[in-house]
This record gives C-alpha cells, sequence and structure tokens, in this order.
C-alpha cells in the first residue's frame, strides 16, 4: 500500500517541480495521440459517412469487418507497421522507423476502424423522424445529409475520444515501431514499461497517474465542449 | 446551424501539436545503435550518451533489444551498429556480410543467482555442474526453481551454452517440469520475476548490481570460463551512416572512454560493473 501512496507523491513532485524529461515525454506522448486521432478523424469521419449514406452490397460485410478491427492486437499493428516501414520493406526508403512519425503512422492504422465504425454508429444514432422531418420540410438530399451530420457531431465526437483513449494507452505499437528512444520516442507508456524492467515501480506508478490524468483533462474538455 | 468556433480552434491546436513532432528523416549527424537491455538497464548509455554527442556533434538514438532483435535490426539496416554480447553469433553476423566487423570493448561475468538459502546446495560448485544439480533437484524439489530468460537475448544464448557444455538438450531442459521458467522479458524484469519465486537465474553481474539492493537474492555460482561476458559493437553493412557508426566504434575503444566504463557504477555500487577491453582475441 506504501508503494501506491509513495507513487502519488513521486507523481505530484514529478508535474509541479516539473521535471523537464517527464514533461517531455509527456508533451510527446499528447503531441503523438492527438496527431493520430486528427488524421484519423480527417480520413474515417467523412469516410463513415459515406458508407453510412450509401447503399451497396456487402455494406453489412463490411461494417462487421470494421468492427471486427475494433480488437485489433497492438503489438500485431505495430509488427504489420515495422515489416512496412523497415529499411528491407516496401516503405523503408521514408526511413520513419523509430520515429514519432512511425507511431503515429502505427495509431492511426490502430484507430482507424474505431473512428470509422462508431461514426457510422453515431449517424444510426439519429432518430429517423429528424430525417423524416426534413425532407417533408423539403429538404435536398445534401441539407438532410447535413442535418443529420449536425445531430449525430456529439457521439462523433465520442468516437475520436475512444480512439484518442486507445492511442494514447496503447504500448505495443510505440515500443515496436518508435522503439522507446530516449528523448524522442520515448512515451509516456512505454517509459512505464522501460521503468519497470529498470525495477523504478514508483516512477512508473508515477508516469501512469500523470497518463491518466491526461486522459482525464482531454475528456473534461470534450464535456466542456459538448455542453455548449 | 451555429457550429461553435471552438471545433476550429481545437483543430488549430492539434495542428499546432503536431508541428512539435520532430522532422522525420534520419539526417547525417544522427546514429541510431541497438543495445542489448543488459547493458542499457545498468544504465550505461545514459551516461555514456551525452559525452558522445558532445564530441562528435552526433545525435545518439539507443534501443534497447535483446540480442537476438538487435542483430536483426542489424541486419534489417534499422540501426547503423548494435551492440551485443553472444560470440558465436556475432561472428556469424559478420561472416553472412551482416556486419563490417566485431569489436569487443568491455567484458564483465554471469552469476547464477539464488536464494540466500541455497536449496539446491549448488554454492561452489563450477557452472555446468551447478545447472546439472539445479536440473536434478529441481524436477522432485518444488522450492527449486530457475526463471530463464527464454527471449533469445545474449544472456539467454549463454544459459543454453552451458546447458549444453553440461551435456544436456536444451529442448529437453524446456519440456521438463514446472521448475523450468521462461521469462521472455529483459533482464531487470527477469530478476525480479526470480526474486518473487524465490528462484535461480543467470545474470550478467552489470544488472544484477544495478538491482541488488531491490533484490533478497545472492550470487551462488560466480566463477568458471564458461562465465565470461563480453560486450561488443558491430556496424552494420547496411548502415545509413556508416561514419558515424565509425565514430563510435572509436568512441568506445578509446582510452578516455575505456576509462570512464571501467570506473561507472564504482562509487554507486561499490563494485566494478564492466572491465574496459578492447581486444581482438574475446
Amino acid at each position: 500500500m506504501s508503494e501506491l501512496a509513495n507513487a502519488f507523491v513521486t507523481a505530484l513532485k514529478l508535474i509541479f517541480t516539473g521535471d523537464p524529461e517527464v514533461l517531455a515525454i509527456a508533451g510527446r506522448t499528447l503531441a503523438i495521440s492527438l496527431t493520430s486521432t486528427l488524421l484519423a478523424a480527417l480520413m474515417c469521419v467523412p469516410l463513415g459517412c459515406f458508407i453510412y449514406f450509401h447503399s451497396f452490397r456487402g455494406k453489412g460485410l463490411l461494417i462487421s469487418v470494421i468492427q471486427t478491427f475494433y480488437s485489433l492486437p497492438t503489438v500485431f499493428v505495430g509488427l504489420i507497421v515495422f515489416i512496412t516501414l523497415s529499411r528491407a520493406g516496401p516503405l523503408g526508403g521514408l526511413g520513419i522507423l523509430f520515429t514519432p512519425q512511425a507511431i503515429v503512422v502505427g495509431h492511426v492504422v490502430l484507430i482507424a476502424p474505431l473512428v470509422t465504425g462508431l461514426t457510422i454508429s453515431a449517424l444510426g444514432g439519429v432518430s429517423p423522424e429528424i430525417k423524416d422531418t426534413a425532407i417533408s420540410l423539403g429538404a435536398t438530399r445534401f441539407q438532410t445529409v447535413r442535418t443529420i451530420l449536425v445531430e449525430a457531431r456529439y457521439a462523433t465526437l465520442t468516437a475520436l475520444m475512444v480512439g484518442f483513449g486507445r492511442a494514447i494507452s496503447e504500448v505495443g505499437i510505440a515500443i515496436m515501431v518508435g522503439g522507446n528512444i530516449r528523448g524522442f520516442t520515448r512515451t509516456l507508456t512505454t517509459a512505464m514499461s522501460l521503468e519497470t524492467s529498470m525495477g523504478n515501480i514508483e516512477l512508473s506508478m508515477a508516469l501512469g497517474i500523470i497518463l491518466i490524468t491526461l486522459a482525464l483533462v482531454a475528456s473534461i474538455l470534450v464535456n466542456r465542449l459538448q455542453r455548449r | 446551424m451555429s457550429r461553435p468556433p471552438a471545433f476550429l480552434s481545437v483543430a488549430i491546436l492539434l495542428l499546432a501539436l503536431a508541428s512539435l513532432l520532430p522532422a522525420c528523416r534520419g539526417s547525417a549527424g544522427q546514429l541510431r545503435l541497438a543495445t542489448t537491455t543488459s547493458l542499457y538497464d545498468t544504465g550505461l548509455w545514459e551516461y555514456l550518451e551525452p559525452l558522445f554527442e558532445d564530441e562528435y556533434g552526433i545525435e545518439l538514438h539507443v534501443l534497447s533489444a535483446g540480442t537476438g532483435k538487435a542483430l536483426e535490426l542489424g541486419k534489417r539496416g534499422d540501426v547503423d551498429a548494435v551492440v551485443v554480447h553472444s560470440r558465436a553469433r556475432e561472428e556469424q553476423f559478420v561472416t553472412k556480410g551482416y556486419g563490417v566487423e566485431r569489436v569487443p570493448f568491455a567484458y564483465n561475468h554471469f552469476l547464477i543467482i539464488g536464494p540466500e538459502s541455497d536449496p539446491a546446495n549448488i554454492s561452489g560448485a563450477g557452472p555446468e555442474a551447478a545447472f546439472a544439480a539445479l536440473m536434478a533437484k529441481g524436477e522432485t524439489d518444488e522450492d527449486i526453481r530457475f526463471v530463464s530468460r527464454g527471449d533469445d537475448s545474449g544472456t539467454h544464448g549463454k544459459e543454453k551454452a552451458i546447458w549444453a557444455s553440461a551435456g544436456y538438450d536444451y529442448e529437453v531442459v524446456r519440456a521438463s517440469r514446472s521448475w523450468y521458467v521462461e521469462s521472455g522479458s529483459g533482464m531487470g524484469t527477469t530478476l525480479m520475476m526470480a526474486d518473487e519465486k524465490q528462484a535461480y537465474t543467470l545474470t550478467d553481474i552489470g544488472t544484477y548490481t544495478t538491482f541488488e539492493s531491490d533484490l533478497g537474492l545472492v550470487p551462488i555460482v560466480d566463477e568458471g570460463d564458461a562465465l565470461l561476458n563480453v560486450y561488443s559493437i558491430l556496424v552494420s553493412t547496411r548502415a545509413t551512416n556508416p561514419a558515424a557508426a565509425s565514430s563510435m566504434v572509436e568512441f568506445l575503444t578509446s582510452e578516455q572512454t575505456q576509462a570512464l566504463i571501467g570506473t561507472y557504477g564504482v562509487e554507486e555500487h561499490g563494485r566494478q560493473l564492466f572491465t574496459p577491453y578492447a581486444r581482438e582475441d574475446m
């Protein structure tokens, strides 16, 4: 129990004394997760809309496949991205293996199905009466789509929150394609894994507490945004 | 429909944060090095990194990986150089043309550590005899366990070599009863696991010394030719930055760095972690 209490004290100390290395790691973690979430949003929200508003053969199957990929194992994504970005691999020429960008690539692959699938669910959650009302009021197809999108915006934001949560908390991809390089690709989760393996349990716990605090702040911000 | 400007400001904030990520391409002034976990966990690289960066003006990126993975990264050209400790595999690496040459720069010893009570009664035995006793007694006595790295690392390779010279088929050892535990983790994690289980394990003296204060395990077997542990650096033939890799070889074997390696950790732990040794025949 005292180990837990000490970890809290260590965490508070690290945060309030502004330990430069810990702050850099926390900032890097946040930047990587936010970038991944933003990129996934830019690609997958429109993709989700496209799938939702179009009828085509195999749509149900496609949605099932997307939902299956919600549980993509992070180490598997890490492995695929590693093989692809390795110098011996197809995109080796980019030379981005073991950089923060490589982690972002991995995170986008990881959360793309989540964001796409949850966007589809968000749109599906809009009451059909709204669509009917819009059409009965003489809305064009474009206006109807827009009305549904506006109605679903908070649920879509939740989809992004879930994606962000998965990205910031995962360790498999960050360690495999980031490499946990000090001062360059070390994130909160890889630092925790390393510090634990080096026997610094309290520091590791403290980093975990910082990570949860970051997630808390993000969720409060989103909640405030939703209340406006 | 008044979409709040908050959305826009959030997007701008995100883009600003994204721009904080450093540029991605490996530049000429960058060296990527994969090092064995047993060396990394002692903190040696954190100590040497700023010294090297200041002296050569090269940005050093250190990845911590077991010998197996480090050699694989070197072979693929994903790192410029590897620092490992498994002579046979290093020589193979060079013979197959993946590495330029093998340059030993330091050594220490492996230890068989275990509970102070030494339930297998192997204290004073040689490493091969100790392993044979562990195998024989582990089969019957539930208090006797051995934690293996089980991760294809240099330390794991050393363990397999000792089993072989003790006359055992490693697959038979692996398949034997619950006394033989494979952690599949780095040296530090394995030490902590052995401590939790009050088990025996094979460790390099450097990592052991770093963790000693947190462990209830003591050195049981510390003498024998089989326990020699030599660290070497190998430059990958597919290195992106061979010049920087050569600088690292020069740095590690320089008189100044050799002296620093020899005194590293002595003040903190009261024991020498590494013996500097830049000579070809180890």
